[in-house]
């Protein structure tokens, strides 16, 4: 009797003493506990190829300190990170939502998709760029980000959305452009004059309720996605996944989209962009003839 | 042995044929119901009026202003807007074809929750002169966000996992609203009396689920004989903060 109760308080007393250790907070790196949800992944990029039992490392060297050992984005880093101030909160992986994709709203990005997201960084939040690491690397880390969510076993990434060439940046295109901002109500968030102003800025919450500003165009900052059209075209036609910017794919035609585009150029006052010049050269030719922005009077007044 | 095998078959292909028999024959004769109400102890938060001036035309319409939904009570403490559900039990449903419908007008989410089945039709309208975002919030279901200006098609769409999904309005902040993905349908959603009732159940022991968008779920079994009808009650206990 007395060795049974000696057996059990020594494997009580050790489990105590691995439970302690497990609530030990982490100096040592090579103690984090990765709780990742699917066996080994694999990440194509071209012709390259990521492992994530490769990427895994490079995780825990560069990522884990904010987008944590779960992946769910609340590294020790994260609670330094303020919305409120326009900081968006390290991606949580296990959602398997993001932003940036060549895909249709709703489905999982490409790999490729990734891998550029992980190497322009995200402007406007505390993501660098990672060109610092190789093809290579970046691609295993790719693989290992999608070890997080089980939706990478269950679903295929979507299919690249199909965009038709670029149309030149004509006046006609611009002022078509202007008028579906108007249409499809751009304004209401990203404000009339694209400063991220609109009536609806105030109140956007991302998807996990934390506060998002709208992007204002007048900075000239680099947009989400990118720096091209072709980003900007992506960006309005696939939608941000988990902000509250939608996806236009369904009323835009993808011809028109284009027009959508060349409009948008025309509100980036700070770079002076080509469009912006043939815009205010047909303006200073058509005084008073554009209709403003915005709410339209209701009928009657 | 051909034969000593073959009558030991026969009796399953007698049970097989007698349960065609009665479902095919006799749908309704023993088909009972359980019915009842959703109610509330303690005190529910109040719910605040819904400021539409960012958008002038709901608020004209909509004065005095509607309440926020996220509880909703009636007289005699009861809940209103609860899916009452079968969790287990009973003969599996098929996935309807008919199509589940949630309509967008005056800056409200009608109606404000809409159960549906796993895989079935889902069609979103809209009926107002400005454009939404329709953005549910699934967690176990890709998560999407589309814009429907006005006098857009209705966006077809379905959930293939069962998920109470939240669907929000990023452009109309206030216009909150569920989708409840179910694996059955036989659900019911509680009225302003509380009540629901859920019909055409053949005899079998059930789990019974209910599901509030504050408090969560309950489940009780119910045993239903043929042809009877059972009255339970959920109770909720109720805070009076939002979480």
């Amino acid at each position: 009797m007395k060795s049974i109760t000696s057996v059990v308080a020594f494997f009580f007393g050790s489990l105590g003493l691995a439970l302690a250790a497990g609530t030990t907070p982490c100096f040592a790196q090579t103690d984090i506990h990765f709780h990742t949800v699917t066996g080994p992944m694999e990440a194509h990029i071209g012709g390259l190829a990521g492992h994530s039992s490769d990427g895994k490392t490079l995780y825990r060297r560069f990522c884990v300190g904010c987008h944590g050992a779960s992946g769910d984005g609340n590294g020790e880093n994260a609670i330094w990170f303020d919305p409120t101030l326009g900081f968006a909160k390290p991606r949580d992986f296990t959602l398997g939502v993001f932003k940036c994709r060549s895909t249709p709203t709703g489905a999982l990005p490409t790999d490729e998709d990734l891998f550029d997201a992980v190497t322009r960084g995200f402007v406007t939040t505390n993501m660098p760029e990672w060109r610092s690491l190789t093809n290579q690397e970046r691609a295993n880390l790719v693989a290992f980000v999608k070890t997080f969510s089980t939706r990478w076993q269950t679903d295929k990434a979507g299919t690249p959305i199909a965009i038709p060439p670029e149309p030149p940046a004509k006046i006609e295109s611009i002022l078509h452009g202007r008028e579906l901002f108007q249409k499809m109500e751009c304004w209401k968030c990203h404000g009339s004059e694209g400063r991220g102003d609109g009536p609806s800025a105030a109140t956007l919450t991302d998807s996990k309720g934390n506060p998002i500003r709208p992007y204002d165009f007048t900075t000239g900052e680099r947009f989400k996605c990118g720096v091209s059209n072709h980003d900007l075209y992506r960006i309005f036609m696939t939608g941000l996944d988990g902000t509250p910017m939608p996806s236009f794919a369904d009323n835009i035609k993808p011809e028109e989209a284009w027009d959508l585009v060349h409009f948008l150029r025309t509100l980036q006052v700070s770079i002076k962009t080509p469009e912006l010049g043939t815009f205010r050269q047909w303006v200073s030719a058509h005084p008073g003839q554009l209709k403003p922005i915005g709410q339209e009077a209701p009928p009657g007044k | 042995m051909r034969s000593k095998s073959v009558s030991l078959l026969l009796p399953f292909v007698g049970l097989l044929a007698g349960s065609v028999v009665v479902v095919l024959a006799n749908p309704r004769a023993d088909s009972g119901t359980i019915e009842g109400k959703v109610t509330y102890t303690g005190t529910p938060p109040k719910m605040k009026p819904i400021d539409m001036a960012k958008e002038p035309t709901c608020a004209k319409e909509h004065n005095p202003p509607e309440m926020a939904q996220n509880v909703v009570t009636g007289p005699g403490n009861v809940l209103e807007y609860v899916v009452v559900y079968i969790s287990a039990g009973g003969p599996p449903s098929p996935t309807p074809t008919q199509a589940a419908r949630y309509d967008q007008k005056g800056c409200m989410y009608i109606p404000h929750v809409l159960p549906m089945q796993v895989d079935q039709p889902l069609q979103i309208y809209t009926d107002d002169p400005f454009a939404h975002n329709i953005h549910p919030l699934p967690k176990l279901n890709p998560e999407w966000n589309k814009s429907q200006p006005p006098g857009a098609p209705p966006i077809e769409t379905k959930w293939s996992k069962p998920e109470f999904i939240e669907v929000k309005c990023n452009i109309h902040p206030w216009m909150h609203g569920y989708f409840a993905v179910l694996k059955t349908s036989r659900y019911a959603v509680t009225d302003n009396n509380g009540s629901f009732s859920l019909k055409g159940l053949p005899p079998d022991k059930y789990t019974v689920t209910s599901w509030q968008e504050q408090y969560g779920t309950q489940s009780q079994e119910v045993t239903l004989a043929a042809g009877e009808t059972k009255t339970i009650t959920f109770t909720y206990k109720v805070t009076p903060y939002l979480y």
